[in-house]
């Protein structure tokens, strides 16, 4: 087995500098095989980050997560969503001063056979009840082909300072 | 602590990935009829650590999937996972058992066409004077169903790690599931 040439190739970033509704990764090759998407928001009122793909705003999406307060009752929890317009990014909202991430893995998303996945990590430095550790298991409920990817702010807008990377991932051919 | 590139003013885990610290090594799609089992064999030694990426749905309900190294099937693995079912939070540990447990996974009988993703890390897998760890994140969601699962487990053997087995306990992965093995470069 050989080892072959590397990957995790960074397709688009962005750094705001001004405040901005929603941040569109756009003509999304298909010729990686995950994706990997990095945010790093700031919201002045402390919205969920929400995701579209290929534009869809149709009740398609769903997520089951597992959470940690670290203090509070309770200390840990999990539930989900269903029949959602956007895929939920986080279940702690970010904060317009503290630096928070979200790392979304979408899986396999050129093919057009499956179902869209995504497997995403959250953290929120913020004290308890506004921040906490999460993990989260979306789909999207489409065969199509990944060619957009649209990150937004439940009823909010990024503030200037927020980041958004997307690299793309190559399996051995 | 971030660490920034002097080069690029790039920092902590954008510094990182844009090194090109991450290689794929190998990379199998499961056809028609499904396989009980994938493995990738005659692993490269050259690396730090290994990464294996992909989704997956079984044949079969509530099976489990394993993880065995260099064809090791005795009792030398212990694993620990915690877990959320959309509905409560739970963890669960299994010690000296046949293989490492990797989590959760869609099956056929669900939402048409829903595969769970996985993201599994065997650390440090070269290295024989100590033994092998793995962390897991997988999960998988049916619109109303499902689970998002950590792991972690390790193997009680020095051996570098050379083959990797990933097996469903009793039913097949089906077709259309895809598993893919990255080295990262230390």
């Amino acid at each position: 087995m050989a080892a072959k040439t590397g990957t995790y190739t960074l397709i688009s970033s962005s750094t705001l500098n001004t405040t901005t509704a929603t941040v569109t990764f756009s003509s999304i090759p298909s010729t990686y095989t995950d994706l990997f998407l990095v945010v790093n928001p700031l919201s002045t009122n402390n919205r969920d980050v929400i995701l579209r793909f290929n534009s869809d705003t149709g009740s398609n999406y769903s997520i089951t997560f597992v959470s940690g307060y670290g203090s509070g009752s309770p200390a840990f929890s999990s539930g989900r969503t269903t029949n959602q317009g956007f895929m939920y990014a986080d279940y702690y909202a970010p904060s317009n001063t503290t630096q928070s991430i979200r790392q979304i893995n979408i899986m396999d998303y050129a093919n057009t056979t499956t179902y869209k996945t995504a497997l995403m990590r959250s953290s929120n430095p913020a004290a308890y009840p506004a921040g906490g550790a999460e993990a989260l298991v979306g789909l999207w409920r489409s065969t199509a082909a990944i060619n957009t990817v649209a990150v937004s702010l439940a009823s909010d807008s990024f503030l200037t300072g927020s980041v958004f990377k997307l690299y793309g991932i190559e399996a051995a051919k | 602590m971030s660490i920034t590139s002097a080069k690029t003013g790039s920092t902590s885990l954008s510094l990182a990935l844009e090194n090109n610290f991450m290689e794929p090594i190998a990379s199998t799609l499961v056809g028609a009829g499904g396989v009980n089992r994938i493995t990738f064999s005659d692993i490269p030694q050259v690396y730090k650590h290994l990464q294996i990426r992909g989704i997956m749905r079984c044949s079969v309900a509530s099976d489990n999937i394993v993880m065995r190294f260099n064809g090791d099937s005795g009792a030398n693995y212990t694993w620990h996972v915690l877990r959320g079912s959309g509905s409560a939070a739970s963890g669960a540990n299994t010690v000296s058992t046949t293989g490492a447990e990797l989590g959760w996974t869609t099956y056929s009988g669900q939402t048409a066409s829903a595969f769970a993703g996985i993201v599994a890390d065997v650390v440090d897998y070269a290295n024989t004077n100590k033994n092998t760890t793995l962390r897991s994140f997988s999960g998988g969601d049916v619109n109303g169903g499902g689970y998002v699962t950590f792991g972690s487990a390790f193997w009680n053997n020095r051996d570098a790690v050379n083959t990797i087995d990933i097996i469903m306990g009793s039913g097949n992965f089906d077709q259309y599931s895809r598993l893919s093995l990255y080295g990262f470069k230390g």
